[in-house]
């Protein structure tokens, strides 16, 4: 599991270009957002959460496509398969190397983010943490759907059509912790919520991620 | 040993192959051959366990080939390159090995790779290497895997007469330990004895 992790890293910084593609994508998104209202402090406030969620979830599907993508191009995804390391274990790297690379620069920026939008010190946390917890659930997620569209014409398309609709409670726990905390309810049961997708994509997500690519490989 | 019995493999609409039986033991080797499109790679895929056959079973040491101690055995190269291109020779032989679960230190990844006439291009990036060379990368497995059964797929092109040779010494040298090799080719493949089979 660690050597396809530190594989997959050391390729991520031979193409930095598509890391930092998606990243920007998300800083550019998210910054449109404030210049487009204008200094309407509360509105940005309110609208904070869904804005950066939304970012985060649209920056993610952008790099989706290549997990498996280009390791199915040069047959080195055959080679995983028949490797004698359960390709349980091979996936569940494949996913952390992505989580680390594409979902943790977004949780380590959204703060920044979201000072644009007004938000306080504490609500920005809660957002962080939301994020800490949801962006893993996001890559996990979406290796079912990249292991599943692969090789497929048009599968960047059809993945999105996939997955995003399987992000949606993420995007509503994650973009609700923030407005709960705001509202004054608390975030603590939002946040418990996303833990338990994390823990439930944690173990489904890479077993369904495997079973598929078997499928698409055949 | 490797058994196949009764094999048949459907594409589509279409039956590539039908009631294909054979049997490898220790030392000895399968040449595949036919023509193309008549399903030699699909029948490898299906030795590999890559895909599953229509009707028919595949066996390794009497048991189904299915499970990690078939994998553990086997060695599959395809018609692929399998090497990733940003990474240099040494890191792809490196960390194909380590996905494997064996580490291989960096004297051993070189020793393979000047076996197969890369000395000095080690650290360069398999981009810049050219087919024949690529091609030889992943031949280097051959020499740092220990498998009982390689599972080749024309590994003969793209490379020059001299890799050939040795590709063929190495191929030999396998199975006088006892290896077992299944091949398909077009050439006339250097190594004493084994079976055809015509698909």
């Amino acid at each position: 599991m660690l050597a396809v992790m530190r594989r997959d890293l050391l390729l991520a910084m031979r193409r930095k270009t598509e890391v930092l593609t998606a990243l920007f994508f998300f800083v550019i998104v998210t910054s449109l957002f404030p210049l487009g209202i204008g200094p309407e402090t509360a509105l940005l406030r309110k609208i904070a959460p869904g804005v950066l969620w939304v970012g985060a979830l649209l920056a993610t599907m952008l790099g989706l496509q290549r997990m498996f993508a280009s390791d199915h191009a040069d047959g080195t995804l055959e080679q995983m398969v028949l490797s004698p390391t359960p390709l349980f274990f091979l996936v569940a790297g494949k996913n952390a190397a992505h989580w680390l690379v594409s979902g943790l620069p977004l949780v380590v920026l959204a703060p920044l983010l979201g000072v644009q939008f007004d938000l306080d010190p504490e609500s920005l946390g809660v957002l962080t943490l939301g994020l800490l917890l949801g962006t893993p659930v996001l890559s996990l997620v979406g290796a079912i759907g990249a292991a599943l569209t692969l090789g497929v014409r048009g599968g960047g398309v059809l993945l999105s059509l996939l997955v995003l609709p399987l992000y949606i409670p993420t995007l509503i726990f994650g973009a609700g912790a923030v407005q709960a905390h705001t509202s004054g309810l608390g975030a603590g049961g939002h946040l418990s919520l996303l833990a338990a997708l994390l823990a439930m994509a944690l173990f489904f997500a890479p077993w369904a991620t495997t079973a598929a690519l078997r499928i698409s490989l055949e | 040993m490797l058994s196949a019995s009764n094999l048949t493999c459907v594409r589509g609409d279409r039956s590539l192959f039908a009631g294909i039986d054979f049997e490898v033991g220790a030392g000895e080797w399968l040449h595949v051959r036919g023509a193309n499109g008549c399903g030699k790679t699909s029948l490898l895929r299906l030795l590999a366990g890559l895909s599953k056959p229509a009707h028919g079973e595949i066996r390794w040491c009497g048991q189904p080939a299915n499970d990690d101690v078939f994998r553990g055995d086997l060695l599959f190269l395809g018609h692929h390159a399998a090497v990733k291109e940003d990474l240099t020779a040494l890191e792809n032989l490196q960390l194909a090995s380590s996905l494997d679960g064996d580490e291989l230190s960096r004297e051993e990844a070189v020793a393979a790779l000047r076996r197969f006439g890369l000395q000095g291009r080690e650290d360069l990036p398999v981009r810049f290497l050219s087919a024949g060379q690529k091609r030889r990368v992943l031949l280097a497995r051959l020499v740092t895997r220990k498998a009982k059964l390689w599972v080749l797929d024309e590994p003969f092109t793209a490379l020059d007469t001299r890799a050939v040779q040795f590709l063929g010494t190495l191929i030999g040298e396998h199975l006088e330990q006892g290896g077992m090799a299944v091949v398909t080719s077009h050439q006339a493949i250097p190594i004493a004895g084994g079976k055809g089979l015509d698909l």
